[in-house]
């Protein structure tokens, strides 16, 4: 049984209003995401990917249409109430983590995701030993380094940390914004299937933007194009295994 | 040997200053300049309820709360005006300078015969400054453990992480305009609560006793990490108050080089510049050193 968890209704978003350079980036775009869905993004540059993302996330409004979480309309909340429900990975490793704290510091932030930070002890201590376990999960010798700072590890520690942070509490929709892509191919591959491990046995609602077509067929039960702020292509299920690159290939020159 | 107790005791009373700033510049990691006109507002506000009666604990306190306020004012402009934080820094100071005249009615006010924090038998009945010196080291105890222990909290890690990466920080639900006035109300407070110590331990207020303050509570920021090297956060905050008794015995030797005190404003900037040029520095000299090598080896 799938139940609707996020919906987008006709949402519309411009870019430079009211000046001559305004552009429509979102144009009437409707997308319902249903609980359980790992769903592949994937669509061509200025299609409007990272600007969906953002539009959900909250670092960018809206100008006309709806964004529902199961129902309720969260249109006009704050980037920081959607934290609550929300987690995201950026694709640049910088961003997804605090350089100068080191590696369990930045697991507790990210511990208390959308929670009121309040005046009481940290007691980071008493979660050491958990961290050490949690962190040894993604075998690249992060459960070593708890005490180093953040900038101070490998662009794909650092990826694969953003990336526990952001499923450390559950977060009811997980974005991916081409999380792998600034990594090395192997690294990439690596932390790609455990992504992938994570969200299955989390039973994790993800979307996931990516410009790689294979990785957008082999994962995920939903893959998606946009186009011009708009969803142009929409597979899942059975449909959606029997996709091949060829196919999406010539999808993507017929669009074009 | 009174002239070493002296600096010590001088060190200590404005090594407030450093842990003020330390939270904005270190830790926002940005310049605040709204210091220069909230330290002569603190000695303002305190010389000024001292006179009217004011037990000089209250008043020192109150001049915490006043620069709090002005702090509010400069984060306010930042985050909900989308002032340049320089910018909104420098305002706020220059708005300071009038409202510091207003405070006290003309340019300077004294003490003189007024009770002070320094006024207590106890500090009264020691050798000569050594009543900086214990009041001094009684404050910096008290202040910077209530700094270490609130870094250490779920709120203070919030507002490190602010500074260390906002991107971050808001994705993870963190209201980082919110954090970011905190931090400007508590650097300020503490900076005018300097002003307020130092204007009793000088016995007067000057609307003119602010210019200079940030290079002086940077100075003691920089030669401390200089002096002391890799640390933690933790010991980078005593490091601030060592740094501040160092920066006074090189005050203390320039003085007696000669020079007068009207020259320290100068000597400092020009101490302060060399201190944060001096990673350009080390790295000029390994490039010779390498250079060197290089041509070594081929010979």
């Amino acid at each position: 049984m799938t139940k609707p968890l996020l919906e987008l209704k006709d949402v519309v978003l411009k870019v430079n209003r009211h000046t001559p350079e305004e552009i429509t980036i979102l144009n009437h775009l409707n997308l319902t995401v249903n609980e359980g869905d790992f769903i592949t993004l994937l669509g061509s540059n200025g299609a409007g990917k990272s600007t969906l993302f953002n539009a959900i996330g909250g670092d960018l409004t809206i100008d006309s249409g709806q964004i529902l979480l199961k129902g309720k309309d969260i249109s006009h909340e704050s980037v920081e109430k959607r934290t609550r429900f929300l987690a995201r990975v950026f694709q640049d490793p910088k961003l997804g983590t605090a350089p100068r704290m080191n590696v369990a510091e930045n697991l507790l932030l990210a511990e208390r995701r959308g929670q009121r930070r309040r005046l009481v002890p940290r007691r980071l201590n008493k979660q050491l030993d958990r961290y050490q376990k949690i962190t040894a999960t993604m075998h690249n010798g992060l459960d070593q380094r708890l005490t180093t700072a953040t900038g101070n590890l490998s662009g794909g520690q650092r990826q694969a940390l953003s990336f526990l942070m952001a499923t450390l509490k559950r977060p009811e929709i997980l974005l991916l914004d081409e999380h792998t892509a600034a990594l090395d191919p192997q690294t990439s591959q690596d932390l790609m299937h455990l992504t992938n491990q994570r969200v299955q046995e989390e039973r994790l609602t993800c979307l996931m933007i990516t410009h790689h077509l294979e990785d957008a067929l082999t994962y995920g039960n939903r893959l998606i194009v946009l186009h011009h702020g708009q969803v142009t292509f929409d597979v899942s299920g059975k449909e959606k295994a029997a996709l091949t690159t060829e196919k999406l290939y010539s999808f993507f020159a017929d669009i074009e | 040997m009174s002239l070493i107790v002296s600096s010590i005791g001088q060190g200590l009373l404005w090594a407030v200053l450093g842990v003020g700033l330390f939270l904005t510049f270190r830790i926002l990691d940005f310049a605040d300049m709204t210091v220069e006109g909230t330290f002569p507002l603190g000695a303002a506000t305190a010389v000024m309820a001292i006179s009217q009666g004011m037990n000089p604990l209250l008043a020192t306190l109150l001049a915490f709360a006043v620069g709090a306020l002005a702090g509010l004012i400069t984060g306010l402009l930042y985050t909900k005006g989308h002032i340049p934080i320089l910018l909104a820094g420098i305002l706020v100071m220059t708005a300071c300078y009038s409202v510091n005249l207003r405070i006290m009615g003309r340019a300077n006010v004294s003490l003189l015969g007024k009770n002070t924090l320094f006024k207590n038998h106890f500090l009264a009945s020691l050798p000569q400054y050594f009543d900086s010196v214990i009041l001094g080291t009684i404050v910096m105890v008290i202040i910077t453990t209530i700094v270490i222990y609130f870094l250490q909290t779920d709120l203070g890690q919030g507002f490190i992480a602010t500074g260390d990466n906002q991107t971050m920080a808001r994705s993870l639900g963190i209201n980082t305009d919110n954090m970011k006035i905190m931090g400007l109300m508590v650097s300020n407070g503490l900076i005018a609560f300097g002003g307020a110590l130092v204007a009793q331990n000088n016995g007067f207020a000057d609307v003119n006793m602010g210019i200079g303050i940030i290079v002086i509570a940077l100075a003691s920021i920089i030669i401390g990490e200089v002096a002391f090297g890799d640390l933690t956060l933790n010991q980078r905050l005593v490091a601030v108050t060592l740094g501040s008794i160092l920066y006074r015995f090189v005050l203390l030797i320039v003085l007696k080089l000669g020079f007068q005190a009207n020259d320290l404003n100068l000597i400092s900037a020009i101490i302060l510049a060399i201190c944060m040029m001096l990673p350009v520095f080390k790295n000029l000299l390994n490039f010779k050193h390498l250079l060197k090598r290089g041509l070594d080896t081929n010979d």
